[in-house]
């Protein structure tokens, strides 16, 4: 169906006043997106090498979302993701090597190497996947809100997806009930232009995705997802408001540097290197960089030297973690049901 | 002892379990202020308020979700479906998020959650509101699959899924709701994995579970012992985890099995249940398993071909007789 070429209706408005972040903070930003940055690198060579295996999505582009939007949350809070999910685990503070490890297939994997590249989880960090189908973590999002309004506490959920989730179903179904019992849930979409291939405005109706919100009468906004201050300053806002009660969608627009998986290229058939390379420009790590500079608390010597400190502890990592051996196959009964009936025995 | 219908014992079941763990609720269309679609969950709202017993939109994709969401974050979420012919809608939530998470996270999440709700046909309500589910949830690893056939069974198997902490599909029968039985008075859990031999017998053996035990197995071995021969039958109860045990024994004993299900044919419970019985009682058997299954054609609406299409007790006769080479 030949879909006509349409322009996004509003500018991003940038919140203001900011609040007032300490130099700690923002340095501590930075170091979070500079190791995932340097985290997914390394993934795309453990790619190369068939280290890591099956589907690998790489967050190169987007790491201001999980650093900005996890740093608004507290420890109790539940986080629940897609199948993108190395930076948002790192950035909630999971272990790189146990990441790695679980990317080998190995049993120090934060998965016991159960669930690979796309279903990372800690119970201990409230970390709740990596989930692999397009959507269908929403309504799980949904009912961890469910569960915090349903027991009385204030902890939120925050829950993150692509636009591509948008279109579907579970996602409608997921806000219709999040505003009808106005559960504590902040819904970030992760706007990075292409689910896969196929670009916003050949799959979307609309293009402010976070209008959709409105048929809910749900709270919403648009982030400037390249910007973590921003993420920051709005996911605070839209947190706070879920801590009593009022659920909110956040529109977060952002980019990938890398392609939809590591066997899709930077660009092909549906976006060109210029596009790319004109939104590298906008690099969220290099505009972090630059609001540093321009604030006079960092400079680019320091940032080289925050880059290598962090680039070694990747490596070292990564090397821990390729020591972590992989699951004894006489385990592999194991995780399937909690009251085993089969006492751990392989079933006839 | 107290006669209860399968509806009120369903109903005792849940009432008990939400009275002893606060966090067992129960959600889904019509449990609250209508009382249940089936009256299944008549009473609770008042008994236990909107918070524990939560109507829902016509979303059964978003609140199977909500109530796997809220496993993982420790509650026990029964989750009413109106029929398991309406549960596709949120199928994807329940293989794909319940079944699989507690592997998926390396043992950290595990679902304890009970989806329930009429399984099957009722009485000429057509293609889209009468089919027959078990074997689609049977083959996910992670479901447990529960089924009963009489009060006692429904109230024991309920509490125990509930009690259970890994997802449970418990297929229930709009039909068979108002059934009356004996209940023993007082808490009695029937473990999953364990069946129960209905009826006892020397000279075959009926492998049947759900409403087929009452409407169909029962009956044929009625008829059967009219001309002198004693049926066996025999109610796994729970689909999975399988109480083979229970069906091998009965086998060894009559040389003979018969096995009635109302799914339709077409890689059905039954087979998986043939298989076992060649592989584990291959010397016993004295002629090949028979199945009774319901035909392989989406419900028609029409009573004669509605009745046709599902098991009966003349079919039943019919493969009885065949294993007795009568």
């Amino acid at each position: 169906m030949p879909v006509k070429k349409k322009v996004h209706a509003v500018a991003i408005e940038a919140s203001k006043p900011k609040p007032p972040f300490t130099k700690g903070q923002l340095l501590e930003f930075l170091r979070q997106m500079l190791g995932i940055r340097r985290m997914e690198e390394r993934c795309a060579q453990a790619y190369g090498q068939g280290t890591i295996g099956g589907f690998c999505h790489l967050y190169i582009g987007q790491e201001a979302v999980a650093v900005g939007a996890l740093a608004a949350t507290r420890p109790d809070d539940y986080v629940l993701t897609t199948y993108r999910d190395h930076g948002m685990a790192l950035a909630r503070g999971i272990r790189p090597e146990q990441i790695f490890a679980e990317l080998f297939g190995r049993i120090g994997g934060c998965s016991k190497g159960r669930g690979g590249s796309m279903h990372l989880f800690d119970k201990e960090k409230n970390f709740l996947g990596g989930h692999g189908i397009v959507g269908a973590h929403i309504p799980l999002g949904t009912g961890t809100a469910f569960a915090s309004k349903y027991r009385g506490e204030d902890r939120v959920t925050l829950c993150f997806f692509g636009e591509g989730a948008v279109q579907n179903g579970a996602f409608h179904e997921s806000l219709n009930l999040a505003a009808l019992w106005e559960l504590p849930i902040v819904y970030v979409c992760e706007n990075n232009r292409y689910g896969m291939g196929t670009a916003l405005e050949r799959a979307s109706s609309l293009l402010d995705l976070h209008k959709r919100a409105e048929s809910y009468g749900m709270t919403h906004s648009l982030v400037d997802g390249m910007d973590v201050l921003e993420v920051y300053t709005q996911v605070k806002k839209a947190v706070d408001g879920a801590r009593k009660g009022i659920p909110s969608f956040l529109e977060t627009r952002t980019y990938r540097f890398r392609g939809h998986s590591m066997s899709d290229p930077i660009h092909s058939h549906y976006r060109t290197k210029e596009e790319v390379e004109g939104e590298r420009q906008n690099d969220p790590v290099l505009r972090l960089l630059a609001t540093l500079e321009e604030m006079g608390l960092a400079n680019q010597e320091e940032f080289d030297a925050i880059d290598r400190e962090v680039s070694a502890e990747v490596k070292a990592a990564m090397e821990a973690a390729m020591k972590s051996p992989e699951p004894d196959p006489a385990t592999v009964y194991n995780f399937v049901y909690a009251n085993d009936p089969y006492g751990g025995k392989r079933p006839s | 002892m107290a006669n209860l219908s399968i509806r009120e014992a369903l109903n005792q079941a849940m009432a008990e379990e939400m009275e002893r763990d606060p966090g067992v609720f129960l959600m889904g269309e019509e449990v609250g202020l209508y009382n249940g679609a089936y009256k299944v969950s008549q009473g609770l709202l008042a008994k236990f308020g909107p918070n524990r017993v939560v109507d829902t939109p016509i979303s059964e994709c978003g609140f199977a979700g909500v109530g796997i969401g809220a496993a993982m974050a420790g509650l026990r979420p029964i989750v009413e479906m109106m029929t398991f012919n309406f549960a596709l809608q949120a199928i994807d939530q329940v293989i794909n998020n319940a079944a699989k998470m507690l592997l998926m996270s390396g043992g950290q999440f595990n679902i304890p959650i009970v989806i329930r709700g009429p399984n099957g046909a009722a009485h000429m309500l057509a293609a889209q509101h009468s089919q027959s589910f078990e074997s689609f949830y049977s083959h996910v690893p992670g479901l447990k699959v529960v089924t009963y056939s009489d009060p006692k069974d429904a109230k024991g198997l309920l509490k125990s899924s509930i009690r259970d902490n890994d997802p449970v599909i418990f297929l229930e029968s709009e039909s068979t709701y108002g059934l009356k039985g004996d209940v023993p008075e007082g808490e009695r859990l029937i473990p999953l994995g364990k069946g129960e031999v209905k009826r006892q017998g020397m000279d075959l053996t009926i492998i049947s579970w759900s409403k087929m035990v009452p409407l169909v197995a029962l009956k044929v071995a009625d008829e059967l012992q009219k001309e002198g021969i004693e049926a066996e039958v025999v109610d796994p109860r729970t689909l999975k985890p399988l109480d083979e045990e229970i069906i091998f024994r009965s086998v060894k004993k009559t040389n003979r099995a018969v096995i009635i299900e109302e799914g339709s044919r077409f890689c059905g419970v039954g087979a998986e249940i043939a298989e076992r019985i060649y592989k584990a009682c291959y010397d016993d058997l004295d002629a090949p398993v028979e199945r009774v299954t319901s035909l392989d054609v989406p419900m028609p609406y029409a009573h004669s071909l509605e009745s046709d299409v599902l098991p009966s007790v003349k079919r039943g006769l019919e493969a009885a007789r065949k294993v007795l080479y009568m």
